[in-house]
């Protein structure tokens, strides 16, 4: 998804001047089309994220559309005064894109973790926050960026997700279904993750209990309408995200609903801190906090047999 | 701009006795730090800088990021005597709702290029002016006041090395070595010594100079000298509280506002 969305950037400065692109030398096997097509506009910072971020910003006010990319704690909370003074509080064009989110490295350790970026960018002012799932989600969420001004946060994964989408899609939704079903359980997830909603709402379908699972790729804004469309026949409602389960997407998800003052029970589903120390794969990091699909399933059965 | 504020002295007095008049009705700290960079400002704002008080967006003007944000007070008084908004508005200084905050404010503010007032801040964003500059408009400059305990910051550090590998040279930083940083003498707090090599160890040019000399100042903004495209740091030694002889080199006066008898004494050693 990460290559994804950067051809997608690539081409579109060919035609954009004002697209320029930062780094915290990192982009390996990534960035390189973009380096050699428009040299002018790309410039590897040096391993100096709040640098970058600052310089970003200095760019935005030189009329540039700005995009920095790095690892996520790197581009987002190393640099977060930066993103929030320089960039956020002058409503600068300056989108930063991350990569490694969730346990996209989880065998790196802690310090490549991103379980907190989402909480981090949603709390900034004006700052559009997006999510994607895939590859098609990713290219979305190119152009959703691209076709704005203003603060933007894109957390990406690697390479290699899961297709969960057949097709490319138009454009980025705040929900995206990803079975035909309008189940009575309604299984909200944001980035590669919702592929284990998809499994795990499947798993339940089989077993015969009506659940389906929606990628919901914005986070900031949310679309608080929307969302209370999908509510209608939901007797329970589900939050699965990469990410711990405050400051992202569950947190969004309670707090709409308890604006609405809809009574609908929510479980949420994400990363436990208690588990930072423990290293691995991502299927093994799911598989430890509970949010792979079997999990997943697992854990809305039991919460409907507890009512 | 009324011709006398041409003239850097006049402009700097001019500077001073706004500010203690801000600090003063606002019981506002920072009256140290704006003293000791108000001459680097008159020269700059004298003359020196492409602006124009009529135009403030105007493309090809040159841009002063004022990274020590604390010294807001000065960088509004020397704003609004060379005409970028009425002296008027002085008096709204950290008063509720008014656009001039304690730290430097760009919002609603004309001749204010960014906001600042986390230390560290204003160099990277410099870079960044410098390096659209570059691109966009090659005769505007870029110039950057660091505060001297701003230096503690690595994020200046990663500014520094990066402006001098891609050679900013119409990056200016003036750096207001007052050697008095918030809660202590630099010396004691972390020592910056020796300050022109590390700099020049990052390939900027550097001249030090009397931050309060106004020929001085001017001499060191020419562009006679340099090495090509070398950003240019000036170390700029000064005092802090400079001009009234009671706030000179007093920590003290980092924090204090002036009571209205000070207010008069220092007015008085102004007018002197």
């Amino acid at each position: 998804m990460r290559n994804t969305f950067i051809e997608r950037l690539t081409d579109a400065a060919e035609t954009d001047s004002r697209i320029f692109l930062l780094c915290g030398d990192l982009g390996y096997s990534v960035l390189e089309a973009f380096a050699e097509r428009h040299p002018d506009r790309f410039v590897n910072v040096g391993v100096a994220e709040q640098n970058m971020v600052g310089i970003a910003a200095g760019l935005a006010l030189s009329g540039y559309k700005v995009f920095t990319y790095s690892i996520v704690n790197f581009a987002v909370t190393r640099c977060l005064e930066q993103i929030r003074n320089d960039v956020c509080y002058h409503e600068l064009d300056v989108t930063v894109v991350a990569v490694g989110g969730g346990f996209a490295y989880g065998a790196q350790g802690y310090s490549h973790h991103g379980s907190e970026d989402v909480g981090f960018t949603r709390m900034l002012p004006g700052m559009h926050v997006a999510v994607p799932a895939d590859a098609a989600e990713a290219a979305a969420a190119a152009d959703y960026m691209l076709a704005r001004k203003g603060p933007g946060y894109v957390r990406l994964a690697r390479g290699r997700e899961p297709q969960l989408h057949r097709a490319e899609i138009d454009e980025l939704a705040s929900f995206h279904r990803l079975d035909e079903r309008e189940g009575a359980v309604l299984i909200l997830a944001s980035g590669p993750v919702a592929g284990e909603a998809l499994t795990a709402a499947n798993l339940l379908f089989e077993a015969g209990i009506n659940a389906s699972a929606v990628s919901t790729p914005i986070i900031k804004p949310f679309d608080v309408d929307a969302f209370c469309a999908l509510l209608n026949g939901t007797s329970l409602v589900v939050t699965v995200e990469e990410h711990v389960t405050f400051g992202g997407l569950g947190s969004t998800v309670a707090e709409t609903l308890a604006d609405a003052g809809a009574s609908v029970p929510l479980l949420r589903l994400g990363i436990d801190h208690k588990n930072r120390t423990i290293v691995g794969s991502q299927d093994y990091l799911r598989n430890i906090n509970g949010i792979n699909g079997h999990a997943i399933a697992a854990r809305i059965r039991a919460k409907l047999e507890e009512r | 701009m009324p011709t006398d504020m041409s003239n850097p002295a006049t402009l700097a007095k001019e500077v001073r006795r706004a500010v203690l008049g801000m600090v003063h009705r606002a019981n506002a700290s920072h009256v140290g730090g704006c003293f000791s960079m108000a001459d680097i400002l008159a020269v700059l704002y004298g003359g020196w800088l492409r602006v124009r008080p009529d135009d403030p967006a105007w493309a090809d003007r040159d841009r002063l990021v004022v990274s020590k944000g604390h010294a807001a007070a000065a960088v509004y008084a020397v704003l609004s005597k060379v005409g970028f908004f009425p002296d008027s508005w002085l008096d709204g200084y950290c008063e509720d709702g008014q656009p001039l905050a304690g730290h430097v404010s760009s919002t609603g503010v004309p001749g204010v290029e960014v906001s600042t007032g986390s230390l560290g801040h204003g160099l990277s964003i410099g870079c960044g002016l410098a390096m659209g500059a570059q691109r966009t408009c090659p005769e505007s400059r870029t110039v950057v006041i660091l505060s001297d305990g701003e230096l503690d910051e690595g994020s200046i550090w990663e500014a520094a090395l990066f402006a001098g590998h891609h050679k900013l040279g119409q990056l200016t930083a003036i750096i207001d070595f007052n050697k008095i940083q918030s809660f202590g003498a630099v010396t004691d707090v972390l020592c910056l010594d020796p300050l022109a090599d590390k700099w020049r160890a990052a390939n900027w040019d550097v001249q030090e100079i009397d931050g309060h000399d106004h020929a001085a100042i001017a001499a060191a903004l020419a562009d006679g000298g340099r090495s090509a495209g070398a950003p240019r740091a000036l170390i700029a030694h000064t005092v802090k509280g400079k001009g009234v002889s009671f706030m000179e080199n007093d920590l003290a006066w980092h924090y204090k506002s002036p009571d209205t008898a000070q207010l008069a004494a220092a007015l008085a050693e102004l007018d002197a």
